[in-house]
């Protein structure tokens, strides 16, 4: 048993600071229990997300110590005990109170994804996909929705200007995922260039150091991607196309 | 008092619950062409169903040619020791193929055979490897397709929004109110019919592999809407869950564990399993170590390891280990999957239970055994639905996934919810739009209803010196893990009922600080009252049911008795008070009798 002093945000929009806790920790305990302990013995109204309590749902997200991080998954024995931990809700998004911010960004730009479109089944009526062709985008089928690789995307992070014209990394790996779909004929990359607005992001790979679930977002989603868009200004790889008809039907 | 304020939506059908049964019933009723609401009390695509990990039953005969759906049925009216309504139990086995098919159409890409084709999984009490999986993530990969496919179908959908109470009109269901989670102003949502898709009730107990949002918000809303409940003794005790450390006692660790080569463990080394075989299952399971390990290699000329008996049997078995004195330190058992596995495979198969014990447990279970215990999972029971159409005894309302009842028995196998989901979701979307269209009432929501049930929800603002909600939740949630628990007895069962009366008492006067806007105390304070009524009906089932059975066990009672394999305990409100029944089971056809009597 240690304790701990955390600093938690306590605010609404336009106003809020941080306030001190001082907390009993137990051999263990991760940073989300640390918030439910403050909650069930000092401050009941403190206002925080989380559903799985295993980093399986993405909820939790918040800044820890000024990291994104999962708070079901940082452990309090990262930290030395007497330390003092503070917990920010995410920056990105509005707040709406305390921890918990306003995410709807994120719902408005899973809209604009263009969907799957499937192919025909095979003579049978089955679908048949080979495990290696099915591994890639499975890669991105991890993501678990936290929103952290948006939060700390610096294109939307410190510049609300650009939020309605780029989907941010959730939504490239979302595309770069239906892309590899061994059943889909969508070509999304009017999409991606326009409403997706790839060409803002700059490969700091900001994304990928804070997912959870290590998904390699920028190597194996976002870099494959702006490639490709790379290779439609190419005039040599556009004859090649237009001579061997490769080309998936435009969104 | 003034009125308080609401805000008011219509629908021809509402869905209450976004997880997998939700999203189904949502995308279903909007194909029939009706307009949809879906309402979720979390965010979309966070509900219970993503923490699923291991699969979707389906007799597919992927792996297995010989698979089919009979095999399915028998499985899991087995597994459910007879008591499953046969016609769900039948719907679900003959359906469950085409809606995998389904969602693979919807864009899920599950692990494949080397044709190409789903692969499936072994997991127990399934006589084939019937599971359709993406690694251990199936949930996840269920819950995101599910929502990317609805957002674009034509549904509204309401997030962070909590359901309070259904709305009758008359004798018949006109919707629901409730409240926006994020503002706390309440809302009102018209309906012509209502799906309930709530999920289930495990957060009464303490050690509990689900999250805040199981408090059987449907069970009690449909309860007091006149609806029946059955089955609500049937609880089942994941047998393994996290026990070290403190803080994650209870997180789930899936059954693949053990479906994929992992073997329960007691402190002197024992294979306990073998020593728990019952009766009923000696036929089609091991007795020697020496089979059980060659049928991982020969599964056609062997038979099953013990460790994948049906869950309420492992669970049981992994009590008693632990109450006479073989279990670890931390009250648990050892599950060992790295000696039969090598590391490359386990992080293939098992990726996020090697990552949710490297982060939370410092354990690296490809190097060292896990240690494990009972962790409550699931109810069998629920509301009582025409199998067919998934309505619920009081008109316009329907209700599918865990929150109904009769499926599963008195035990459901693994796996067997995720396809539950899909399968009764799909129909009561179906059948709540055909119900709607066919409806051709006025939508009335009577005011003097709604502002009552309002007053309620604000009366805990007014209160000074009441008690703390988090004190109360803790309290119900130790006396029904330990009165409640795997093992029941009379006096027991008695003395939970006295303490929820007096919990029950102590929530009226229960306080909450500070605002409306995203107040967690308050909703709490607020699911309180659902918590306390599915406990009590719980309790009460338990204490009627004078027999063992699945997931209900009973040292006073310990053996099986025929005579109660034909009734279910039903429940209802009548004056105010839950009401205690027994009634028959729907009897099977001889053609489905015939399937039990070949294969003994």
């Amino acid at each position: 048993m240690a304790t701990f002093t955390m600093k938690v945000f306590r605010g609404q929009p336009g106003q809020g600071d941080f306030r001190d806790y001082t907390v009993e920790v137990e051999e263990g305990m991760v940073v989300l229990d640390v918030i439910h302990r403050i909650q069930a013995t000092q401050a009941p109204d403190l206002a925080c997300r989380w559903n799985c309590k295993a980093g399986k749902c993405g909820s939790c997200s918040a800044e820890v110590n000024g990291k994104p991080r999962l708070m079901c998954m940082t452990r309090m024995e990262l930290f030395q005990p007497g330390e003092t931990i503070s917990v920010a809700p995410i920056r990105t998004f509005p707040i709406i109170r305390d921890l918990v911010t306003d995410v709807s960004y994120n719902y408005v730009k899973a809209r604009q994804v263009p969907p799957l479109r499937l192919k025909p089944p095979d003579a049978d009526g089955k679908y048949r996909m080979m495990q290696e062709d099915v591994d890639r985008p499975q890669e991105f089928h991890k993501c678990i929705e936290c929103f952290l690789c948006q939060d700390v995307c610096h294109v939307i992070r410190d510049h609300e200007e650009h939020k309605p014209a780029f989907s941010g990394p959730r939504f490239f790996i979302k595309a770069a995922g239906l892309d590899m779909h061994p059943l889909d004929t969508r070509d999304r990359t009017a999409w991606i260039q326009s409403q997706g607005g790839i060409g803002l992001c700059n490969i700091t790979k900001c994304c990928t150091e804070v997912c959870p679930e290590h998904i390699h977002i920028t190597d194996n989603g976002i870099i494959p991607m702006k490639e490709r868009m790379a290779d439609n200004f190419d005039p040599i790889v556009w004859l090649l196309r237009k001579f061997r008809g490769q080309r998936k039907e435009s969104a | 008092m003034a009125t308080p304020a609401y805000e008011t939506h219509e629908h021809d059908v509402i869905v209450i619950g976004a997880g997998g049964a939700g999203l189904c019933a949502a995308i279903a009723a909007a194909e029939a062409g009706v307009s949809v609401g879906l309402i979720c009390k979390s965010l979309l695509g966070k509900a219970h169903t993503v923490m699923a990990e291991g699969g979707i039953a389906a007799a597919m005969g992927n792996v297995w040619p010989e698979d089919n759906w009979q095999v399915h049925f028998r499985d899991t009216m087995r597994g459910g020791k007879m008591l499953n309504n046969w016609r769900m139990a039948q719907l679900h086995a003959q359906e469950a193929p085409d809606r995998v098919l389904e969602l693979e159409r919807f864009g899920a890409l599950f692990d494949r055979t080397k044709d190409g084709l789903i692969s499936q999984r072994d997991f127990g009490g399934h006589r084939y490897a019937r599971l359709a999986h993406v690694g251990d993530r199936t949930g996840l990969e269920m819950i995101r397709t599910l929502q990317y496919h609805a957002i674009h179908q034509s549904i509204d959908v309401y997030m962070e929004c909590k359901v309070e109470r259904l709305i009758k009109d008359g004798d018949r269901v006109a919707g629901a109110f409730g409240y926006w989670r994020n503002t706390g102003q309440f809302v009102l949502f018209k309906a012509k019919s209502v799906v309930l898709a709530t999920g289930g009730i495990g957060k009464a107990w303490k050690y509990t592999s689900n999250s805040w949002e199981y408090t059987g918000d449907g069970h009690s809303a449909a309860l007091w809407a006149g609806a029946d409940l059955i089955d609500m003794e049937f609880v089942q005790f994941h047998p393994t869950g996290m026990v070290w450390p403190p803080s994650v006692r209870g997180i789930l660790v899936t059954e693949s564990v053990r479906g994929d080569g992992g073997t329960l463990k007691n402190t002197k080394g024992e294979r306990f399993m073998f020593n728990y075989i019952p009766e009923f299952f000696k036929g089609e399971t091991a007795d020697s170590e020496k089979e059980a390990d060659a049928w991982y290699e020969n599964k056609k000329d062997n038979r099953r390891t013990p460790d994948l008996l049906p869950r309420d049997e492992v669970a049981r078995a992994i009590n008693s280990e632990v109450k006479q004195g073989r279990g670890t330190p931390h009250g648990g058992v050892y599950l060992d999957i790295c000696t039969r596995r090598p590391a490359d495979y386990i992080r293939k198969r098992l990726p996020s239970m090697y990552h949710q014990f490297k982060e939370l447990a410092g354990v690296d279970i490809t190097r060292e055994p896990m240690e494990v215990g009972p962790t409550c999972h699931y109810v069998m029971g629920g509301v009582r639905v025409n199998a067919d159409s998934t309505a619920a005894t009081v008109p316009g309302l329907f209700a599918a996934g865990e929150v109904a009842g009769g499926m599963h028995g008195s035990n459901r196998l693994g796996g067997n919810s995720l396809s539950d989901l899909l399968v009764f979701g799909k129909r009561a979307g179906q059948h709540a739009a055909l119900y709607a269209k066919n409806f051709g009432g006025q939508l009335v929501a009577d005011r003097g209803q709604l502002e009552a049930i309002a007053r309620d929800m604000l009366e805990p603002f007014n209160r000074s010196g009441g008690e703390n909600p988090y004190a109360i939740q803790a309290d119900l949630q130790d006396t029904m893990q330990t009165l409640v628990g795997i093992i029941r007895t009379e006096s027991e069962l008695q003395e939970s009922l006295k303490r929820l009366e007096a919990l029950r008492e102590r929530a009226r006067k229960v306080r909450v600080d500070g605002g409306r806007v995203y107040n967690p105390g308050w909703h709490v304070a607020l699911d309180l009252s659902s918590l306390l009524t599915v406990a009590e009906c719980s309790a009460l089932a338990a204490l009627e049911r004078k027999e063992s059975r699945g997931g209900h066990t009973r040292d006073d009672h310990p053996y099986t008795d025929d005579t109660w394999g034909k009734v279910n305990v039903v429940l209802r409100l009548r004056d105010g008070r839950v009401q205690v029944s027994r009634e028959p089971l729907p009897e099977m056809p001889a053609e489905l009798r015939a399937l039990f009597q070949e294969k003994k």
